[in-house]
């Protein structure tokens, strides 16, 4: 069974087909880098597959069922822009309350063994808005995991994370795929992703331009996919803000 | 399940609304102020203030009551944890039953200072049997109070002008609830029964908050997944 | 095709409205048991229009829920909006009425008062669609909003009633009076008629209006993504 069957997926805003005629199929284990432009479409897609969003047209099945199923969403991890983490909350009632949420059988348990995880625990009992931005970050990684999700969905992860935070966010995706998790994430930072990338997507004005297996090319030169499928003006290397 | 998820919900509401009590101290300064006044508007010693007496307090509770109910989903906002709840196997219903009542026991609260307030401002003296049912009365009409609340609070979480439209949306549509609350309050304020001729209103407010309970658990999921 | 019967209804509402006009000041009597009583042929099928438009809008909110298509949320929109103009026609005619008839301008007669209450309810209704910017956003969230008013509109209507006829005031009617001879109620069904007419063509118009905004939003989301 796929991990993400997406079939004829299109996204109006009003008239305005965010995306269009989406489809592509991940098998489990995969890791897909999903790339593009800003505004092409990705995050959009990120909310539909996250079950945030339902799509106009066309079919999403997730672990082969409905996106918005409750066992579905058991087994989908989300880290998005933000931390998703209440600031009047400690490390430890965050961490417990979507345990609970997520009907995880000892929730308190599960929520100690990530707090170490990410390194936190000494600090478990502290407010989430005294946190530094580093910390935040980690316990947002272990917000993600916490349940350990058979689908990770992951909108530019490596964005603003200090050292630490990376460090820890790999571990836990190498963690997460050598259990067989399939992971989608989206990205600008093109050499990190591609390295850890066994898939790639590239979507183009809502479209997907390319899908398929990286290639050795891709990860030497990191303007190929964009030169190729994507805008003949750009030259290649780090996408970043408006290019 | 469902009512499991919405307890939690509504436990991190409380927890959260208990630890920085913002929207809490607001809530009880306004209607201080506001019982205030209204003792400039109206003579406060004059035995006409009985008349108003149910009047009076529904202004005041659904004035106050909107600094809280403003809050509901307004603090999921921040660090994007409305997605997180959204994504999460909780059902919408289970989110807005929980918040629900979480600001229902924020608003009883906040109520109840009030009405001691007033007792003490007013000088009003209230029986032990009377008590019971102005509670009652109360709970039903708090319980539409935020029903509604606390959907538009949803409806509207995500617009730019969310401080401005909130009240502006709800108390129009309170105007059925806060009706009957205030003939039903002024009656048992003044010692007579509610089980006579405005017996009728207690049914308005049981099948006002009947039936929008319902349109709101079943709407709150078109609200909120875009 | 579309603009011709348009132009068709738009000819039919003229014909309808001066052929009612003639009818009511030339051979009707000047004078019946109320003063101004004439008024009553705008005010009562105003009304009905009203209350037929937030009908239609609940139909029309729930086939976009439904379906998806754009193309009803503009017809709630564009119902919702004439019938909000026709409560305010009822409204201004009412208080002229009551002027006429008691001396004063705004009488807190039931219907009046539930046409006001309603009036707010669909105002804010209006006031939510300007503050949402994405079209599908807006179709969603005004839909339910539009389901939850008309719902409303039962509670209001029959609450207010209930409470007139505890506390009565001054009511605008003729019927009381007995002042209605024969053939005197049929105008106002005719003038039903007309307005209705002109509000299709109202509806139409804004219907296409709708429209048009929806492509320019999204031309413009074209040209800002890209």
């Amino acid at each position: 069974m796929n991990a993400l069957e997406i079939e004829g997926v299109w996204k109006y805003f009003g008239d305005f087909p965010a995306l269009r005629d989406v489809g592509f199929r991940v098998s489990a284990g995969s890791v897909v880098a999903l790339l593009g432009r800003n505004g092409a479409g990705k995050t959009t897609l990120l909310r539909i597959l996250a079950g945030l969003s339902k799509p106009s047209r066309g079919s999403v099945r997730v672990l082969g069922e409905e996106t918005r199923k409750e066992s579905t969403r058991r087994r989908i991890g989300v880290l998005g822009h933000g931390i998703s983490l209440y600031d009047e909350l400690s490390a430890a009632e965050n961490l417990e309350l979507f345990g609970r949420l997520y009907n995880l059988p000892d929730p308190r348990r599960r929520s100690d063994e990530m707090l170490e995880r990410t390194g936190l625990d000494r600090v478990r009992d502290g407010l989430v808005r005294e946190f530094s931005r580093g910390m935040r970050q980690r316990l947002a990684v272990a917000r993600a995991f916490l349940h350990d999700p058979q689908l990770l969905l992951l909108d530019e992860p490596f964005t603003a994370l200090d050292d630490r935070a990376i460090a820890v966010l790999q571990s836990m995706l190498a963690e997460m795929r050598a259990k067989g998790a399939t992971i989608v994430m989206s990205t600008h930072q093109l050499r990190e992703a591609l390295e850890l990338a066994t898939h790639v997507a590239l979507l183009k004005k809502g479209e997907i331009a390319f899908a398929g297996e990286r290639s050795q090319e891709m990860v030497d030169d990191t303007g190929w996919l964009y030169r190729t499928y994507g805008d003949e003006t750009r030259s290649g290397g780090t996408l970043g803000g408006e290019n | 399940m469902l009512l499991r998820q919405a307890l939690t919900i509504a436990a991190k509401d409380l927890r959260s609304e208990l630890r920085t009590k913002e929207a809490l101290n607001a809530s009880l300064a306004f209607s201080i102020v506001i019982l205030v006044l209204f003792s400039f508007a109206f003579d406060p010693g004059s035995e006409t203030i009985m008349e108003f007496s149910g009047g009076l307090l529904w202004l005041v509770y659904s004035f106050a009551g909107a600094l809280v109910l403003n809050r509901s989903f307004a603090r999921e906002k921040d660090n994007d944890c409305l997605d997180a709840l959204i994504a999460s196997p909780a059902p919408p219903g289970a989110l807005f039953l929980g918040k629900a009542l979480a600001n229902c026991a924020l608003l009883l609260a906040v109520e109840l200072v009030s009405l001691a307030a007033f007792a003490l401002f007013y000088d009003v003296r209230i029986g032990a049997h009377q008590f019971w049912l102005i509670l009652m009365v109360t709970a039903l009409a708090t319980w539409a109070m935020t029903v509604i609340g606390t959907m538009f609070s949803a409806l509207t979480v995500n617009l730019r002008l969310r401080e401005l439209m909130l009240p502006i949306l709800v108390y129009p549509f309170m105007i059925p609830a806060l009706m009957a609350a205030m003939l039903l309050t002024t009656d048992l304020m003044a010692g007579m029964s509610i089980w006579g001729n405005d017996s009728i209103w207690v049914r308005v407010l049981v099948a006002f908050d009947f039936v929008f309970t319902a349109l709101a658990v079943v709407f709150i999921d078109v609200v909120l997944v875009g | 095709m579309r603009d011709k019967l348009l132009y068709l209804l738009a000819a039919v509402a003229a014909v309808l409205l001066t052929w009612n006009i003639y009818k009511i000041f030339m051979v009707l009597p000047a004078e019946a048991n109320v003063a101004a009583y004439k008024i009553v042929y705008f005010h009562v099928p105003a009304a009905i229009t009203a209350f037929c438009g937030f009908f239609v809008a609940l139909g029309a909110s729930a086939l976009f829920l439904a379906t998806g298509n754009l193309k009803y949320d503009a017809f709630a929109a564009g119902v919702t909006e004439v019938a909000l103009a026709f409560a305010t026609v009822n409204l201004v005619t009412g208080s002229i009425w009551g002027r006429f008839a008691w001396g004063i301008w705004w009488t807190w007669d039931a219907r009046l008062t539930s046409m006001l209450t309603c009036w707010l309810m669909y105002a804010g209704y209006m006031m939510l669609r300007r503050a949402i910017e994405e079209p599908t956003q807006r179709a969603r969230l005004s839909a339910v909003l539009s389901i939850f008013g008309c719902v409303n509109v039962a509670f209001v209507y029959k609450s207010i009633e209930w409470y007139r006829t505890q506390h009565p005031s001054p009511v605008l009617s003729i019927r009381n009076g007995g002042g209605m001879g024969p053939g005197m109620e049929a105008p106002i069904y005719w003038n039903w008629l007309a307005l209705a007419c002109l509000a299709t063509v109202l509806i139409m118009i804004r219907m296409r209006q709708e429209q048009v905004s929806r492509e320019i939003d999204s031309l413009r989301r074209e040209a800002h993504a890209f």
